[in-house]
């Protein structure tokens, strides 16, 4: 087990929904419905969906800012949601985490020094002035410099923002780091230096991530294996290369199709997949897709495909395959 | 064949208490009827604006259209009465936002919001009308066109509203379609519905489109002809073809290589080094030079006007100027 930096076995995350004056629970949302997927220690792993396919709860749950509501994860073969809140506060600082959007995740009011510092002061491992020599630090590795300590978050742009951000994160000298769409936000020339930051920083620092995305050519460039997920269920995971090269599940191929590529004039048989994402709210029985799947058959609908491995470490959820 | 819209020199600034911003600074391009005009640029670099003035819609006391001409229909859009543009805007020229959860109403049902421009525009009565709006749902691949009129944007998806919003725009018939990034806030197989629906409303009334975007991936599928802006000026500009195979300016060959591209990976993106220059901050100079790779010294001190390249390109680039060598 020990080999695994990151082990989640068959999470789940139900929401409440509530209604009427006595706020009763009326259902739920299962923004996450049994995934289970390992992360080894130095690698990078894509988790990809569309909006509301519960990515980004993943994250959140893994790093038990959401509390579960079934299955187990363990970082380091520790149980997270099983440990009190002193062990877990003790072990908060080998995890952290990166946000979309810039603009919203830095306080106004406080220096990108301080901020950068500031988890270091509170979880008690460095005095401040040691907080500020690692504040330099970690920002130099993140391209920016000494001058911009003593200055404000409205005085940078997106991009330095984002790298203000991934320079919190690594204050506190982290293995683990989930980014949930830290470059969606950015400009295309400006998002190319922060991926080639994301990957110089694992080499020099030996992280490793969990990196969260919707654009599955950003996932293609930086992570190592990939999961693909709708609407709460994993359909799909395995390697870059076979994922790329063999996508297996219906809903990963019209991802791979839907995206536009900079050749002009190019033809390529395009998967329109029709209508939206159903409501997590009341899942399509079955298999979740099978609505807006072009293969679908009888079966689809009433039996939920089990997520199996077909070989080489290549896992899909699909009847057809 | 004639242009359909042709801008001339446009300049948009906006006055704020610490300078003059020149969001868009002396631009022109035309567009034929038929065509897919693609205007690129990341964020701030005019494209947006160069829209807004197009319509009509920049906002004073700040922002105002300084200099330049629109000429559409034999007409000056910004020398027209505003009664006179309030015929074209909706009837002739119609836009499509960003964020359609924004852009519609939300207390009108989507079936009287498609109805209004066609009883005002097109004077159809009330029965008329519906029956056309239901009509246009359908031909922007909504099924269940009557529950959808009578439901409230809340009530409708992302994609379904961006859709509705298509409707509205073309439903008038209009000879220029304006989208501003129409597809930047939809999932990706949900953009794949959205430009297919607004391919194929193009085909069947022949009107052109101006869409604004900074995807090249978009651009490579829907454009005719691509405009490149960098800080409120065109760099390059280009038949879609040509521009993509063969970049001119620097800015616009680093675009096309820092896009990472699904089966061409590489150990390291190329990236474009620094960042966007502070529109406040802008001298006489290429904007381009501190973040360019082959900035000579005239580069910091002139600034390169747009001039042709090759067959079908333009480029504003001191690289391609016989002026630059000669000094």
């Amino acid at each position: 087990m020990s080999e695994h930096l990151l082990e989640v076995r068959h999470l789940k995350k139900y929401f409440p929904i509530t209604a009427g004056l006595l706020n009763r629970t009326v259902g739920h949302v299962k923004a996450v419905d049994d995934i289970s997927l390992t992360i080894q220690a130095g690698e990078t792993f894509g988790l990809v969906g569309e909006s509301g396919s519960g990515k980004s709860t993943v994250g959140r749950t893994i790093l038990r800012l959401h509390e579960k509501t079934d299955g187990e994860v363990l970082f380091k073969g520790m149980p997270i949601h099983e440990l009190s809140k002193a062990e877990m506060s003790k072990l908060r600082p080998q995890m952290q985490l990166i946000f979309q959007d810039p603009y919203s995740s830095l306080n106004p009011r406080i220096r990108i020094g301080d901020a950068v510092g500031e988890a270091l002061v509170n979880h008690g491992l460095a005095t401040k002035e040691e907080a500020r020599e690692r504040a330099l630090d970690v920002l130099e590795a993140c391209g920016l410099s000494s001058y911009h300590y003593s200055r404000f978050p409205h005085e940078f742009s997106g991009g330095q923002r984002q790298r203000i951000g991934i320079a919190r994160a690594l204050a506190l000298n982290p293995d683990f780091i989930i980014a949930d769409e830290p470059v969606s936000a950015l400009d295309v020339s400006i998002q190319a230096q922060i991926i080639n930051l994301f990957k110089k920083l694992q080499h020099t620092r030996g992280l490793t991530y969990l990196f969260i995305s919707h654009d599955l050519s950003v996932v293609e460039h930086l992570c190592n294996r990939i999961g693909v997920m709708y609407l709460g269920s994993m359909m799909e995971m395995a390697s870059r290369d076979e994922l790329f090269s063999q996508p297996l599940h219906p809903y990963t191929k019209a991802l791979l199709s839907a995206i536009p590529v900079p050749v002009p004039k190019l033809k390529r048989e395009r998967i329109v997949l029709k209508g939206d994402i159903p409501s997590p709210a009341n899942p399509p029985s079955g298999c979740k897709f099978h609505t807006r799947c072009p293969y679908a058959v009888s079966r689809c609908k009433e039996e939920i495909p089990e997520f199996r491995n077909v070989g080489g470490d290549h896992f899909v959820a699909c009847h057809l395959v | 064949m004639n242009p359909l819209i042709e801008i001339n020199h446009l300049s948009t600034h906006f006055h704020t208490g610490s300078g003059t911003v020149k969001a868009v600074d002396d631009v022109s391009f035309r567009i034929h009827p038929g065509e897919t005009v693609c205007i690129v640029g990341e964020s701030g670099c005019g494209k947006s604006i160069t829209a807004m003035s197009i319509m009509g819609l920049v906002e004073g006391p700040h922002g105002k259209v300084v200099n330049g001409s629109i000429q559409f229909d034999g007409k000056d859009l910004l020398r027209i009465s505003k009664e006179e543009l309030r015929r074209i805007r909706g009837n002739d020229i119609s836009i499509i936002f960003q964020e359609p959860m924004s852009s519609l109403n939300p207390v009108i049902t989507i079936g009287k919001q498609i109805m209004e421009p066609l009883m005002i525009h097109q004077r159809l009565s009330k029965k008329q009308a519906y029956a056309r709006a239901l009509e246009l749902i359908e031909l922007v691949g909504i099924p269940r066109a009557e529950q959808i009129a009578e439901s409230y944007p809340h009530q409708l998806s992302g994609g379904m509203l961006q859709r509705i919003m298509i409707a509205i725009a073309i439903s008038c018939e209009p000879k220029l379609l304006i989208a501003d990034e129409p597809t930047t806030a939809l999932d990706v197989t949900i953009q794949a519905q959205v430009l297919e629906t607004l391919r194929q409303s193009k085909e069947q009334s022949n009107m052109s489109i101006m869409l604004i975007t900074h995807d090249l991936g978009v651009v490579a599928e829907m454009a005719d002809y691509v405009i490149v802006m960098y800080a409120g000026k065109i760099v390059e500009e280009g038949e879609v073809t040509e521009l993509f195979e063969r970049p001119k300016h620097p800015y616009t060959q680093g675009l096309l290589r820092s896009k990472p591209i699904i089966g061409q990976r590489t150990e390291e993106l190329f990236s474009i080094p620094g960042q966007v220059p502070n529109p406040l901050e802008l001298t006489e100079s290429c904007y381009f030079h501190d973040r360019c790779d082959s900035c000579m010294d005239i580069c910091r001190t002139r600034q390169p006007e747009l001039k042709q390249v090759s067959a079908s390109q333009r480029a504003a680039c001191w690289l391609y100027e016989e002026e630059a060598q000669h000094e």
